[in-house]
């Protein structure tokens, strides 16, 4: 399912949930390789954004693995997480804390000092271009900004691998375009996934996209061979044919 | 313990972020202050010694360290900041400790904002000072074992109401321990669990520290009961961090 001959950064087995009786992810399984910008398409409630947070060693499987840089997300959780940037859905970040303090905490916690500190959080507020708002605080900040601040922290530390939860959710067009041509930099370096129900992005960004619905992987395809999945040739139509059939 | 020294501080640097901070520490200085001049009868009893301060202190504390921890991890939750703060490169016992010393050094820096009572004394008599030490020592320690004991009840819920109502209650159960209504009532009826209640009697072992008395087996009790609260906190995170 890699790409071939590259370097693969995620691996995920049977990555399974279940809530109860009801199955929230049914042993999803794919690998991701360096380069390789993977969307992850669905329904809401398809289960996206718990196997982002399964990848992210956050939410525990039912059964499965996930393993980042080889790392076992659950038994070698703090290594993992070392080279993962991860983006929670709804960018979640202490409203209190001004954009820069929030970003020198992170980068305290992943062990950078003095100088090099400075460096990596003004490198981060250049990136997503929050120099303005840097002293404000965060909770006074429009919702674009939020989700800002959520990905200067998912690339604080130049992550080999970025996990991002909806990373253009409530940006305008304007802002989209800038967090897509920031991803294309990036993508030679590392291995990306991004969930999205804005199907535009496919387009956009993605050299592969796992379409996910009621918890299974319905298709695991390049864009292009994507469109060619309808008959119209249009993502929507793929997309509501592969989706509407599982549920 | 870099990484739970920095949670810690960012932790405590949010309570000074909002009004939290000022309200906590004026209300404990109010009934503490109110408490100990007016109804422990500080200057009719004509002793130089903080007697009266150190009796009403664990009910003070009974009723607000439980208001401190009750968003501890329920706020987390809430506001779904425990997704990021648990996919940073930690563990979640660094992240446990370090909220809990976050919560310990603020109820320090309100014990230590009682120092014009201590400076009343001084001025009034001549009391003993290593009795006023271990009497801090003892209240930073009953404290500690309160805080702990609402951090698990902060990860068992994500409603702060009732984090703190469970806080409250099982506080209570450990400090009530040590009154005669309950080791009469239990001697009376279940002499084994009276001897059980009274080796949990916080409020008892606190006391010895406000006579000054450091027994060893009663800083091994408090160190023991805030681990295993702890632990347990630790328990719950893991368990119900993605509900």
């Amino acid at each position: 399912m890699s790409g071939t001959g590259q370097t693969v950064l995620i691996e995920i087995e049977g990555l399974t949930k279940r809530f109860g009786a009801f199955t929230a992810v049914d042993n999803v399984s794919f690998n991701v390789s360096k380069g390789e910008v993977l969307g992850f398409l669905g329904p809401n409630g398809a289960g996206k954004s718990t196997t982002m947070r399964m990848l992210a060693g956050f939410m525990i499987p039912t059964a499965g693995a996930a393993r980042i840089l080889g790392h076992d997300v659950q038994s070698d959780g703090v290594a993992a997480r070392t080279v993962l940037g991860f983006l929670p859905e709804g960018a979640p970040t202490y409203g209190e804390m001004s954009v820069t303090g929030f970003l020198k905490f992170c980068a305290r916690i992943r062990g950078y000092r003095g100088s090099e500190l400075t460096d990596r959080v003004a490198h981060a507020l250049g990136l997503t271009r929050l120099e303005s708002v840097r002293l404000q605080p965060v909770e006074t900040l429009s919702k674009g900004f939020k989700r800002r601040v959520g990905l200067a922290q998912a690339l604080l530390h130049d992550p080999p691998v970025l996990v991002l939860d909806e990373p253009t959710d409530g940006l305008d067009p304007n802002q989209k375009h800038e967090v897509r041509t920031l991803i294309d930099q990036m993508r030679p370096e590392k291995a990306i996934v991004i969930s999205t129900h804005i199907l535009e992005e496919v387009d956009a960004v993605c050299t592969r996209a796992i379409v996910i619905a009621a918890g299974k992987v319905v298709a695991d395809a390049t864009p292009a061979e994507l469109h060619k999945m309808a008959p119209s040739g249009k993502l929507d139509d793929v997309f509501r044919q592969l989706t509407l059939e599982a549920a | 313990m870099r990484q739970t020294l920095i949670i810690a501080g960012r932790e405590l640097s949010a309570y000074f972020a909002t009004p939290v901070a000022t309200v906590f520490i004026v209300i404990f200085l109010v009934l503490q202050g109110t408490l100990t001049f007016n109804m422990g009868n500080f200057f009719d009893r004509g002793q130089a010694d903080l007697v009266p301060f150190f009796n009403f202190l664990p009910w003070v504390f009974l009723l607000l360290v439980p208001a401190i921890t009750m968003r501890l991890w329920a706020e987390e939750r809430r506001v779904g900041t425990i997704e990021l703060l648990l996919t940073l490169p930690i563990t979640q016992g660094q992240a446990v400790l370090g909220k809990f010393l976050a919560a310990w050094a603020f109820c320090a820096i309100a014990l230590a904002l009682t120092f014009p009572i201590v400076l009343t004394v001084r001025f009034l008599g001549a009391p003993d000072m290593g009795v006023v030490a271990t009497g801090y020592l003892g209240a930073l320690l009953i404290a500690g074992a309160f805080l702990s004991v609402g951090s698990a009840m902060s990860a068992l819920t994500r409603n702060q109401v009732i984090a703190f109502v469970l806080g409250v209650a099982i506080c209570f159960l450990f400090a009530a321990a040590s009154y005669p209504l309950v080791t009469d009532f239990l001697s009376r009826n279940t002499p084994s669990l009276a001897e059980v209640a009274r080796s949990f009697a916080i409020v008892d072992r606190y006391q010895a520290f406000t006579r000054g008395i450091i027994a060893l087996r009663d800083l091994v009790f408090f160190a023991t009961f805030i681990g295993f609260w702890l632990f347990l906190t630790t328990v719950l995170v893991d368990q119900r961090k993605a509900d």
